[in-house]
């Protein structure tokens, strides 16, 4: 719980101290603010507003799963905790999530450097590498199954199901935009400038779902508890350097 | 593609044509301000009629032969849930945000129509789902608001198959369909007000909008989480919340699940939703008193940072709803902390508004009578709250009927009568005529009073030890005879209070035709929406051109003014002319 209500507290704290950082110790009925405000465009960010929603749904799934890792971590301090042994395969799933990820940024870079082939090649291959981690934890699942790992065996064993099931899904609904890019590309024949934003958020929601899934592998393997997972890392970390 | 901010961008409106298109799918942020209302308002009446159905019953026990014990329960249930949030979280959100949003801040309409229009659509899903879990078989659920793990999924709890699971459903829709408005809310706030529109010129009421949109947000997540892992516990036989339990006689097939783990959830989103309603509630009710003391509100930049602080701060208070799941002491020392020191900008904002009648030029039209019966009830429901934001307190009382008394004035009745503040309000610029003033003056008495007649003797009860959530309360030795008379007095008052709110519905029905008309600005507001070229507003809200903000939202009694407000989109005068902005 304290992972979570912490995140919510630097969110909104992030959200206040932005706006204070721009305008909220102004004086709006003094003559030189009138004259300034005056001025003012409007917009906060020049930003396209689809940018900002985004940015805005990615706090909301940060809020999510940061909930659910937090009852993870509660659910591990209990006395019958046994670890599940995560299936090797999830490296490999990785991997792929890894490589979607990183086809999407190339992606990008050829909306931005108006390379038309580049884009489709690019929006195919992230495409193909996503389907790819999605079919691997589905076979992570079968070989748990078939371990005699269900669902309601045990605790780790449910978490794990859920955890990278609500990942899986989230990775869907985005395989869902991305293919109504790419149909709008191979069909239709889009301009570039058409398909840039929706290019852009995409490769902005993938490289956050890299991110969750990297932090939930991390989660799904800390063991027994994940405090002292965390202060593993940490050490190993500041051992390196 | 260089950056046009949305102020500066030319519009192609498409004007809807067919009734269908204008009333029925429309994308205008007005049209679904008014189906998320209407919606939230009639379901809101069933959540009225169980209280009269369960005051009924606690006022003349053994008299209603169809109110059984878990008929009672499920009644309690229903009529929380829907009150918090299919009915306040809705309508202040869906309903007033979405009405005022656009027009405050000058903008045509949310920026993303389309996802707005599909959020009302859920919303609706939402309530339909709810009510048939009220059919199904086995009734919806009996397992209080709260639907606390592990009765609300066992045998003995009525609902405890199909009710719990939509009832589950239902709010995980209801989630989905709030994510899609509020990034709307937030967005538009932040990208599309119209030029001049500083943040500090934003009127409170969108101040108090936009935060608690943006709990809404951070916060119904931990509802989601908690709703999925329970009903993977009652259909897929998982054990996230449940412990090992024998029930009716069996041993069932959980083991080792953390009931507490789901109040810690429940409460990471609980408490915070009680900010989800009061912060829009505070910032309309700011605006209310200002308009109608014609004054500016004292210190506005303080009010600003109270709604900030006050949102930081929900996120640690959570678990002192908790105090008597046997938690750690120094947790609970913790806790009972930070709930008193939120305590300090609550208090601010409260003096603030009192500091904004001081002086002022009041008109006790039917808003301004809301707007001040809300700084009462909500100073009562806060002090009481006070007292059980310490663990000590907290211990002995909760569960009784001091619970129910402080939080039905704290988060029930103050949120309650700015929203009809806000309605009696805004109604002229929604429908362009005047509600009734005499029968308006009528049912704020009658509900007020009302409210007090029904709350303030509860806690009495629960200072007794009277117990909430209880069908009856039998021969027991410390609930002496007068906790029955007591109870009759309060069922008398709820049901008048249930009445009033029938002259109120009149009101609203029968104005529509035969109300005043109202003009385009009847109580002299600042603020853009009073502002528009036609009432009510229509597509597109602005004409031909947006407005442009040259003052913040409260230039009322300016000396040396032509009237006593001037708009915040009329511009300077001339050069060398005086200026307007005289620091209050
Ligand atoms: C005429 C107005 C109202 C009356 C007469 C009324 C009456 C009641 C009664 C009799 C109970 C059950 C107490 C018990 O046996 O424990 C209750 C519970 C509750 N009410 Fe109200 N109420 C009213 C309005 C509201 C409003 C506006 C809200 C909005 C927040 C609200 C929120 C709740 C909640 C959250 C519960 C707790 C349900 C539970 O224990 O699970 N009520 N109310
Ligand atoms: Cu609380």
């Amino acid at each position: 719980m304290s992972v979570a209500a912490l995140f919510a507290l630097v969110a909104v704290g992030i959200v206040g101290w932005w706006l204070f950082a721009r305008q909220l110790t102004a004086k709006p009925w003094e003559k030189r603010q009138i004259e300034s405000d005056n001025a003012s465009g409007g917009a906060a960010l020049a930003l396209p507003a689809a940018r900002v929603g985004l940015w805005l749904l990615l706090a909301v799934m940060t809020s999510f799963f940061g909930l659910l890792i937090s009852a993870y971590g509660m659910r591990m301090e209990l006395a019958d905790w046994r670890p599940l042994a995560v299936p090797d395969l999830l490296w490999a799933n990785t991997a792929m999530l890894l490589a979607s990820s990183a086809a999407f940024q190339w992606t990008r870079w050829a909306v931005a450097r108006g390379h038309a082939e580049g884009v489709a090649a690019g929006l195919v291959l992230s495409g193909l590498f996503a389907f790819a981690f999605l079919a691997g934890q589905v076979l992570a699942w079968q070989q748990l199954h078939a371990s005699g790992q269900f669902l309601a065996s045990n605790a780790a064993a449910a978490f794990f199901y859920l955890l990278t099931g609500l990942h899986g899904l989230h990775l869907a609904g985005g395989l869902a935009v991305w293919g109504r890019t790419t149909a709008r590309i191979w069909r239709i024949r889009a301009r570039l400038e058409d398909v840039r934003l929706s290019i852009e958020l995409c490769a902005l929601y993938w490289h956050f779902l890299l991110a969750v899934w990297l932090v939930l592998f991390a989660v799904l393997m800390s063991g027994t508890s994940l405090t002292s997972a965390f202060l593993d890392i940490c050490s190993a970390i500041v051992k390196a350097l | 593609m260089a950056y046009v901010a949305i102020a500066d961008r030319d519009v192609h409106l498409h004007d809807p044509q067919t009734f269908v298109t204008k009333y029925i799918w429309s994308q205008d942020h007005k049209v679904i301000a008014i189906q998320y209302s209407v919606t939230a308002i009639a379901v809101g009446l069933v959540a009225l009629v169980l209280s009269g159905m369960m005051r009924l019953q606690l006022g003349f026990p053994n008299t209603f032969s169809f109110i059984t014990p878990s008929n009672y329960l499920q009644f309690i249930t229903m009529h929380g849930m829907i009150m918090v949030i299919y009915l306040l979280t809705a309508l202040f959100l869906g309903g007033f945000g979405n009405y005022l949003v656009p027009l405050m801040v000058g903008a045509r309409d949310m920026v993303f129509p389309y996802m707005n229009m599909l959020s009302y659509r859920v919303y609706l899903l939402s309530v339909l789902v709810l009510r048939a879990s009220c059919v199904v078989p086995g009734g919806p659920t009996g397992a209080g608001w709260t639907l606390y793990p592990p009765q609300a999924v066992l045998p003995g709890t009525s609902g405890a198959g199909l009710g719990i699971i939509l009832m589950l459903v239902s709010l995980a829709i209801f989630i989905v369909a709030f994510t899609m408005g509020g990034l709307n809310y937030v967005t538009t706030i932040l990208q599309a007000r119209c030029r001049g529109m500083t943040l500090l010129r934003l009127p409170l009421t969108v101040w108090g909008i936009f935060m608690a949109t943006i709990l809404g947000l951070l916060a119904f997540p931990a509802l989601l989480v908690s709703a999925i892992m329970m009903i993977l516990d009652s259909v897929l036989g998982t054990s996230f919340f449940m412990p090992a339990v024998v029930s009716m006689g069996k041993g069932l097939k959980y083991d080792g699940g953390s009931p507490v783990l789901f109040q810690h959830l429940f409460w990471f989103f609980g408490h915070p939703e009680v900010y989800i309603v009061a912060l829009p509630a505070f910032g309309i009710v700011s605006d209310l008193l200002s308009v109608h003391a014609r004054k500016n509100i004292f210190g506005y930049r303080m009010m600003v940072w109270a709604i900030l602080a006050i949102g930081c701060l929900s996120f640690v208070v959570w678990a002192h709803h908790m105090y008597v799941s046997g938690m750690n002491p120094y947790f609970g020392y913790f806790f009972a902390t930070t709930t008193l020191i939120i305590a300090i900008p609550t208090a601010i904002k409260v003096y603030n508004w009192v500091l904004t009648l001081w002086h002022g030029d009041i008109h006790l039209r039917v808003p301004m009578l809301f707007a001040i019966g809300f700084i009462f009830t909500f100073v009562h429901g806060g002090l009481t709250g006070l007292f059980l934001g310490n663990v000590t307190v907290d211990l002995p009382l909760s569960d009784t009927y001091f619970v129910v008394g402080h939080f039905h004035m704290v988060m029930g009745v103050s949120p309650i009568l700015v929203v009809f503040g806000a309605i009696y309000h805004w109604y002229p610029k929604i429908t362009g005529r005047m509600l009734n003033e005499a029968l308006g003056k009528l049912h704020f008495w009658a509900t007020f009073l009302g409210a007090y007649a029904v709350y303030l003797p509860m806690h009495y009860l629960g200072i007794l030890g009277v117990p909430r959530r209880y069908y009856a309360l039998g021969d027991t030795a410390f609930i002496p005879n007068s906790v029955h008379d007591v109870n009759v007095a309060i069922t008398v008052a709820a049901l008048v209070i249930a009445a009033a709110q029938l002259v109120f519905l009149f009101n609203l029905v029968w104005s529509l035709a035969h109300g005043r008309e109202a003009g385009s600005n009847p109580w002299g507001a600042t603020t853009l929406e009073w502002q528009t070229p036609d009432t009510p507003p229509k597509h597109g809200n602005w004409g031909a051109r947006l407005p442009v903000a040259y003052r913040w939202a409260y230039e009322f009694s300016v000396p040396g003014a032509r009237s006593d407000f001037i708009p915040q989109n009329e511009p300077p005068e001339a050069p060398g002319g005086r200026e307007h902005g005289a620091k209050p």
